[in-house]
């Protein structure tokens, strides 16, 4: 079955269940989820810790397979895929923000926002050079193209994290707990850039949050508990 | 520059020292695989020019006779006979030798004949007797075949070509018989006795034949031994030496005369040197298997601190190959900066071998180290880094490929 208005929707998902660790220890994490996202719509899925939240997000993301139901990326069934077209999707739609910035630490800020870029091609070297400068430049940190990630704050990691998750404009932003690891202000620089930027850009926003007031700040707020949205 | 390769590179630095272990073990493993096989060879290459200048890459002696038998059915008085071949009988020495000369002449791989009579002889200085081996040669048949002419040590082959009463002596034996250029000797064979000087000295390093051996002209030797006709063998010189096995098989059959390629005459010792450089090889390739142990070691590290990396990587679109491709590129890179190296101090060592002293006198004469400069050594070093240190990181690389990034970021990742 395919989405309707699949334009506007930029993800969308049914049906998803997920069941995780082994033998006697395998808990059934996802119970049939359903969800839609659609563009220039910044989304919470809050709710307490092992509810299924982040294993949903990487489900969506492409990073982990469902045991069963449907995942629509731009309207193209995803879910059955082979890991190629998964991997090729992530690089091509989806961009990623984790909690603990993963940012390639022998790697300069330019380097690590020119990375996805370098490996989807479609610019050359001087345009991408030019557009991960601008990202950085957009999430303040124009002065510190050169520094390695050893030699940012968790702060700026961050903010370089999402300017390499826009890089290769993609059409969702996938953020697990993207403030988690932040003081008070730099969660709010970090928010604001990433809500500013994706709405600029027409792009889907879902992040994952146990922080209350960054979740009454997004355009939906998708309560879990025990695998299924409530 | 790829995007992978520049990843490898960058992910080099993050175990520098292990990765320096690797690379240490690669220029070692390179290079001494390249010296140890530029001596055995240079040592194998210079015993067989020896050989060959000294016996040449084929000598054809004794004539053969097949010998038959009868076998009689029915008993002794029985009239059915059948005649059946019982084997091969060999008659010393060649009755014709100008005739088999003109025959092997016709063989496309034939440069050069040259017709030896020896026998023995009891040669008499004025400071002892000795029993040696006389050797009748046409000199200018016998430099076609032989390196006799760079292997005069002392005297001139110009006045032993001229004079019949001039001989070519051994240092070997000159030495223990105190004998030197002029000095006059008597040689006796059977009841014969003739008088001569020494007009030149040889040394092929062949102790065997520079004790033993003493040349006269063809002439002189037939009338001191008494044999005015025939030879005791043709020596024969090759274009294509290496092809002296397959060119005696056929020359025995066509000229009916015993045929012995050197590689057949000197089995025993190209099997030495054959273990020898392999048992080096075996020993030297220890240190590219350490290698490539600790390649594998240092990769298996680096992919469990990099775990994250390969998330985000594959979070980006980086596909398993490229993943793989990261970490076999690391292995290339080292082994491609190992194998240069490796090869450049195999070079030099074998360089600074070539200028040790070392006197070696038996099997032939040096005085010192005798390599060989082969570019199939360099190329075998380098091909077997290249698979040990290959094979070694694929372990390590198809594991980091099948990380599931969702694992990791999990943290359930094994």
């Amino acid at each position: 079955m395919k989405p309707e208005h699949a334009s506007d929707v930029a993800l969308r998902c049914a049906g998803l269940h997920r069941s995780l660790g082994q033998g006697a220890a395998r808990v059934h994490v996802l119970k049939g989820v359903s969800f839609e996202a659609h563009r220039g719509q910044v989304y919470a899925i809050v709710g307490p810790s092992g509810c299924g939240k982040s294993t949903l997000l990487y489900l969506l993301g492409l990073l982990d397979l469902p045991d069963q139901g449907e995942i629509w990326i731009d309207g193209r069934l995803m879910s059955n895929s082979r890991d190629a077209e998964r991997t090729a999707a992530r690089g091509e739609h989806i961009g990623f923000v984790f909690q603990f910035h993963f940012l390639m630490m022998e790697f300069t800020a330019l380097e690590n926002v020119m990375m996805p870029m370098r490996k989807l091609g479609r610019l050359g070297p001087e345009e991408m050079n030019a557009r991960a400068r601008h990202l950085l430049g957009e999430v303040g940190l124009g002065d510190k193209t050169h520094r390695l990630g050893t030699q940012l704050s968790g702060g700026e990691q961050q903010r370089v994290a999402i300017a390499r998750a826009l890089a290769n404009q993609p059409s969702i932003i996938l953020a697990d707990e993207p403030t988690g690891n932040l003081d008070v202000r730099n969660s709010a620089i970090v928010f604001d850039l990433l809500t500013r930027l994706a709405k600029e850009n027409g792009q889907a926003v879902i992040l994952v949050t146990h922080n209350p007031d960054i979740a009454n700040r997004c355009d939906h707020r998708r309560p879990m508990r025990d695998g299924v949205f409530v | 520059m790829s995007p992978n390769i520049r990843i490898a590179l960058r992910f080099l630095t993050a175990k520098k020292s292990a990765m320096l272990m690797s690379l240490s073990c690669i220029v070692l493993g390179v290079g001494l695989f390249i010296v140890t096989q530029a001596t055995t060879s240079g040592f194998k290459s210079y015993f067989i020019k020896t050989i060959l200048g000294t016996d040449g890459a084929v000598r054809i002696q004794d004539k053969m006779q097949s010998s038959m038998q009868t076998i009689a059915a029915g008993g002794a008085d029985s009239p059915f006979e059948i005649q059946v071949q019982n084997g091969r009988k060999y008659i010393d020495g060649i009755d014709y030798p100008v005739q088999l000369e003109s025959m092997l002449r016709t063989f496309p791989n034939v440069s050069a004949v040259s017709e030896v009579l020896h026998g023995q002889a009891t040669i008499r200085s004025s400071f002892m007797d000795d029993t040696i081996q006389v050797y009748g040669i046409h000199l200018d048949d016998h430099l076609r075949v032989s390196d006799l002419g760079s292997q005069i040590v002392e005297g001139s082959l110009l006045d032993f070509r001229t004079n019949p009463d001039l001989a070519l002596l051994g240092r070997e034996m000159a030495d223990r018989l105190q004998l030197k250029i002029g000095d006059s000797f008597q040689l006796q064979a059977a009841d014969v006795i003739h008088r001569y000087k020494v007009g030149a000295i040889y040394e092929t390093g062949i102790e065997d034949v520079d004790r033993i051996r003493l040349y006269l002209n063809m002439e002189e030797a037939r009338s001191l031994l008494k044999k005015p006709t025939g030879a005791s063998y043709l020596q024969v010189n090759l274009i294509d030496k290496d092809r002296a096995d397959q060119d005696a098989g056929w020359m025995e059959q066509v000229l009916q005369h015993s045929v012995a390629s050197w590689q057949y005459r000197e089995k025993t010792w190209l099997q030495v040197f054959t273990a020898l450089s392999v048992s080096t090889v075996i020993t030297v390739s220890v240190f590219t298997l350490i290698a490539a142990l600790a390649m594998f070691n240092t990769l298996a590290m680096i992919v469990m601190e990099k775990t994250k990396d390969i998330a985000i990587l594959r979070s980006m679109g980086y596909t398993r190959e490229d993943i793989s491709r990261i970490f076999l590129w690391q292995a290339a890179i080292v082994l491609a900066i190992g194998s240069v190296a490796g090869c450049l101090l195999g070079f030099g060592v074998t360089y600074a071998v070539s200028q040790m002293p070392l006197q070696i006198r038996g099997i032939f004469a040096t005085n010192h180290f005798i390599v060989e400069y082969n570019i199939w050594h360099y190329v075998g070093a380098v091909a077997t880094a290249v698979v040990m240190v290959m094979v070694a990181s694929l372990l390590p690389s198809r594991r980091a490929a099948r990380l599931e990034p969702g694992d990791i970021i999990r943290g359930t990742a094994q």
